[in-house]
């Protein structure tokens, strides 16, 4: 890279599946993954004489993520077609919004390694899908016949927003944290279900490098449809170091589309600015401006949930936690409505995020569960940390308690009860089990009295294992230390 | 009996036991085969069909049930309009074979009304034309001399009127393909206001402009379908949601205390001495039946025609993307590659007017001439709109030429472009505004017919329907039997 030093803007442009139930313009089901082309009719077909009618619901939602991203809704949006030619684009051209779009403007922050960092939005507007087109190999696994692509077109007429950052982020590692801080804040609205495996996020990004303090902006280069974050973070960091070597070594940097290609980690040339589509734009005769009125957007603003922003900063203050457990907590929205609800439920704040993020985490983690369709709720874990707290169960049973609520969605109490799993409180029963321990373990015993206070937390453990678990530690500490005849 | 009767007239003869569904729907396919020959007004025929449904008329009325308004009238439609099961071919070669799998809502009310469809009419390519020469298949000929055409783009639905084939036919007017025809072939035509009728199943040509509407023999019949086909469609975001007037007991007879403008500037355009004449007689006549007539001008009409040719065809160039030979439609064979299928297929299967117009719009659209082209025939067609709203401030109606000129001879026109666009300069303004417009035969010249346009108000359907009723009733002597349908006269209602 030589010794010149880059400053780095990337933009993104991040397409949204929005969350309705049928398409943007005709009543078929918005849904992924039905048999080719069974989620169709004339009008996502775009057959001979066949129009759009606006689905009122993929509005809202649209609404909904520009709020969110504190973006500004026009009073009136149009939709306009982008004319292109190709076989998954079955009308010929794409509807969309260029010269008005559904809302402008807003910004998007989050909490980056070295202190907050924030991306303006440009715009987000409303377009819909085109459909699959499956070449080479992937059509020939699909059974076509050699030489054929094929086409799905049940993503046809899917609604999307598509979100334009300005070009404010500055690594790959800033890109990716601007993602996954947008998708949060997408299935925290419900705007999207953002799953990316099934494509429902897709993202371009533009780059652009010049010397470092320079006034000039550099020459942007665009990369097209980007299918993982991880990906965005790859392609991203190839660009910045193809772009930099061709600077160093005196080359300038076309302005082009390229390609991510994902298997070797490389991006290649699509297309020059030359051959750039000319789309001609124009507003879609077939529909009618979106008028949006105040009082629309304010009962959606008002339906909003607590963003996951304010949500952090409201934690930290209200609750004490730190800035990463804030984070943690606020992930989504239903693990925040668990914490609060725990909370409201006379739990201790930090016990209660310190579960959520450690147990809870791991285990939905382990078992590969759904966090949408937990067994446990926010009662159980009240019941548990009371349980805790009272001295009935040590911190080890009490996860032990915690996985089997987990699991089974059974009471704290109960499982408890049934399991006889309550501490030990008979202290001439732990008495006699501190004898036991201390006639095996006469080596620690002695280094204990010796003054190696380390000696104390073994002879705790081998009570605490000797009970089951079910001894207090505090009762079996302060026993071993009136035996062992030193005062803590 | 006989198919050349009015609607009512029909209805009537049927609810009387004179004759039956059944017999009016033969008696009008017989017509078609004797005449269809000379006129070519249909692409398709669909008898079977035509009789199953008369059929259906006929047990309804022995099982006593109530029957809709259109109930065993034998009719067509132009052949952009969807017919789910029917072709669909838009006269062009790209929809040869083209079967939609759903029908327009206008054939829907239609047929929920009881119609009974002979067939598809012949229509220039995508409705981009004023003589139906432009049909890929063959050219149809006009009912008062089959060497003259038709007029067009809707010019095998007004033949097939004009000659009694059947008493009502649907076209589509972009820039005055109903109302045009409807004058060429004597007959006439009303362009709803935009929006008036759904536009959902009708093959889109220029989606800002084209509206559907009826070309029949008598005022009273095209009120009466109107009635069936107008209203608001949620399958149509630009349809209005206005609720639909009874438009039959508008046709009072009475005019007085109407006022009608007459604009100066549809006088000049070329319009033909006669013709002009004609018309104006025709205004007299209104005039003398208590309409208040006075001279008015809409000075923007000389520009409309010119940002019509590019506000059409640049939504035409994005309309007609979608005949790309992948899904439906024709597919050239042998192609290497996607580029050459898109090429082959599109060059194959449409035809030069289509292209040119594709290729006009194309390049108003494109990126450095968006501005200078585009968006300054807006400029102008808002202008346009402007002077109508404010003529019609002042006026109920204006009247004016439908055409410049009696219908031409085929091949006449074909290296004169500029002449042929002409055509329609007396009824474009009126689609450019979104204005409803009724042509009605107002005499003959050489022969041939000439039409009266009425242009109105906004969903003033019932206005103009009521002036051109009352001018229809006090002018019998323009309604005659063209020499092709000679010795066919019984039951030619007049």
């Amino acid at each position: 890279m030589g010794d010149v030093k880059y400053d780095v803007a990337i933009g993104l442009e991040i397409h949204v599946e929005l969350a309705t139930r049928t398409k943007l313009f005709c009543g078929c089901p918005s849904r992924f993954g039905a048999p080719p082309n069974t989620l169709v009719c004339p009008i996502c077909l775009g057959l001979p004489g066949s129009l759009p009618v606006l689905n009122r619901r993929a509005v809202e939602l649209g609404i909904l993520a520009a709020l969110a991203l504190g973006a500004e809704v026009a009073a009136e949006s149009v939709f306009a077609r982008k004319n292109y030619f190709y076989p998954d684009l079955p009308k010929g051209y794409q509807i969309s919004q260029y010269e008005r779009p559904l809302a402008t403007g807003g910004e998007l922050s989050w909490e980056g390694p070295g202190g907050p960092r924030t991306a303006r939005i440009r715009r987000v507007h409303l377009e819909e899908d085109a459909g699959k087109s499956l070449h080479g190999e992937d059509a020939a696994r699909s059974g076509s016949a050699a030489g054929y692509s094929l086409l799905d077109f049940n993503r046809c007429g899917v609604p999307l927003i598509e979100i334009v950052t300005e070009p404010d982020l500055t690594s790959p590692e800033d890109a990716r944290a601007f993602l996954e801080t947008l998708r949060q804040l997408l299935a925290y609205t419900d705007v999207s279900d953002v799953k990316l495996e099934e494509g429902s996020l897709r993202c371009d990004a533009n780059v652009s490098l010049r010397p470092a303090g320079a006034a000039q902006p550099g020459v942007p280069v665009e990369i097209k449809n980007v299918n993982s974050f991880r990906f965005v973070q790859r392609a991203l960091a190839y660009e910045i170091e193809r772009q930099a070597a061709r600077l160093a070594a005196g080359h300038p940097v076309a302005r082009e589309t390229r390609q991510y290609r994902e298997a070797t980690g490389s991006t290649e040339s699509l297309r020059s600015k030359e051959q750039a589509h000319d789309y001609r734009y124009f507003p879609d005769p077939d529909l009618v401006p979106v008028a949006v009125d105040p009082e629309w957007i304010e009962s959606l603003r008002r339906s909003l949930p607590e963003l996951p922003e304010a949500r952090r900063a409201r934690y930290r203050s209200q609750y004490g936690l730190t800035a990463q457990e804030a984070a943690l907590v606020t992930a989504s929205l239903p693990l925040a409505g668990f914490f609060e609800a725990t909370v409201a439920g006379g739990a201790d704040p930090r016990e209660a995020a310190n579960w959520l993020v450690g147990e809870l985490a791991r285990l939905l983690n382990a078992h590969a569960a759904d966090p949408s369709a937990l067994k446990i709720g926010p009662g159980h874990l009240v019941e548990l940390l009371g349980l805790l707290a009272a001295g009935v169960l040590s911190r080890p049973l009490a996860k032990e308690v915690f996985e089997e609520s987990f699991l089974s969605g059974r009471r704290p109490a109960d499982i408890v009860q049934a399991r006889g799993l309550s501490q030990t409180t008979d202290e001439a029963e732990l008495a006699r089990q501190v004898e036991a321990v201390l006639a095996a373990h006469t080596g620690p015993a002695g280094d204990y009295r010796a003054g190696k206070e380390r000696a104390l937390g073994f002879l705790v453990g081998q009570v605490m294992r000797a009970t089951g678990g079910r001894a207090n530690p505090g009762t079996v500490n302060r026993l071993l230390r009136d035996r062992l005849g030193r005062e803590g | 009996m006989s198919s050349l009767g009015s609607i009512d007239r029909l209805a009537a003869g049927m609810a009387a036991g004179e004759f039956t569904a059944v017999e009016l729907a033969r008696e009008a396919l017989d017509r078609i085969a004797t005449l269809d020959g000379r006129l070519n007004s249909f692409v398709t025929l669909t008898p079977e069909r035509a009789l199953a449904q008369a059929e259906a008329v006929d047990n309804a009325r022995t099982r006593g049930e109530t029957l809709g308004p259109l109930a065993g009238i034998p009719m067509a439609l132009k052949d952009n309009l969807c017919t789910r099961g029917i072709l669909t071919t838009c006269s062009s070669r790209a929809l040869k074979n083209h079967v939609p799998p759903y029908d327009a809502t206008a054939w829907c009310r239609l047929e929920a009304a009881g119609a009974v469809l002979l067939g598809k009419t012949n229509l220039d390519e995508f409705a981009m034309g004023s003589s139906t020469e432009n049909s890929a298949f063959f050219p149809t000929g006009n009912p008062w001399d089959p060497g003259r055409v038709p007029g067009g783009s809707s010019g095998g639905s007004a033949a097939a009127v004009a000659s009694g084939e059947v008493v009502y036919a649907l076209g589509s007017d972009t820039g005055g393909s109903i109302r045009q025809p409807a004058a060429l072939t004597g007959v006439v035509g009303l362009k709803p206001t935009y929006g008036r009728v759904s536009r959902y199943g009708l093959v889109a040509f220029a989606s800002s402009l084209d509206q559907v509407g009826p070309l029949a023999r008598t005022v009273a019949d095209c009120a009466r379908v109107l009635q069936v086909i107008a209203g608001h469609d949620p399958l149509d975001s630009t349809s209005l949601p206005a609720a639909v007037p009874d438009y039959v007991p508008s046709l009072t007879g009475d005019v007085r205390g109407l006022k009608i403008g007459v604009p100066t500037e549809y006088f000049g355009m070329g319009v033909d001495p006669e013709v002009a004449s004609l018309v104006r007689a025709g205004i007299e006549v209104l005039a003398g039946l208590g309409a208040e007539v006075a001279e008015c001008s809409l000075p923007t009409t000389a520009h409309a025609l010119a940002a019509y040719y590019v506000l059409a065809p640049a939504e035409a160039s994005s309309n007609l993307a979608r005949y790309d030979g992948v899904s439906y439609g024709h597919r050239a064979t042998g192609g290497r590659d996607l580029e050459e299928l898109y090429t082959r297929s599109r060059q194959e299967g449409l035809g030069a007017e289509v292209k040119r117009r594709i290729m006009l719009g194309t390049y108003v659209l494109s990126r450095g001439y968006y501005d200078a082209y585009y968006l300054k025939a807006q400029r102008v067609r808002a202008l346009v709109s402007a002077d109508f709203e404010q003529a019609l401030g002042r006026f109920d109606l204006l009247a004016s030429p439908t055409s410049p000129e009696v219908a031409f001879a085929r091949g006449e026109r074909a290296g004169d472009l500029l002449r042929m666009y002409m055509a329609d300069a007396c009824t474009i303004p009126v689609n450019l505004a979104g204005l409803p417009a009724i042509s009605v035969p107002c005499g003959f010249s050489r022969g041939l017919p000439v039409g009266l346009q009425l242009i109105g108000r906004q969903l003033a359907e019932a206005t103009l329907l009521r002036a051109a009723h009352a001018y229809e009733a006090a002018t019998p002597q323009w309604r005659r039997v063209p020499p092709l349908a000679a010795g066919q006269e019984r039951g030619w209602e007049t």
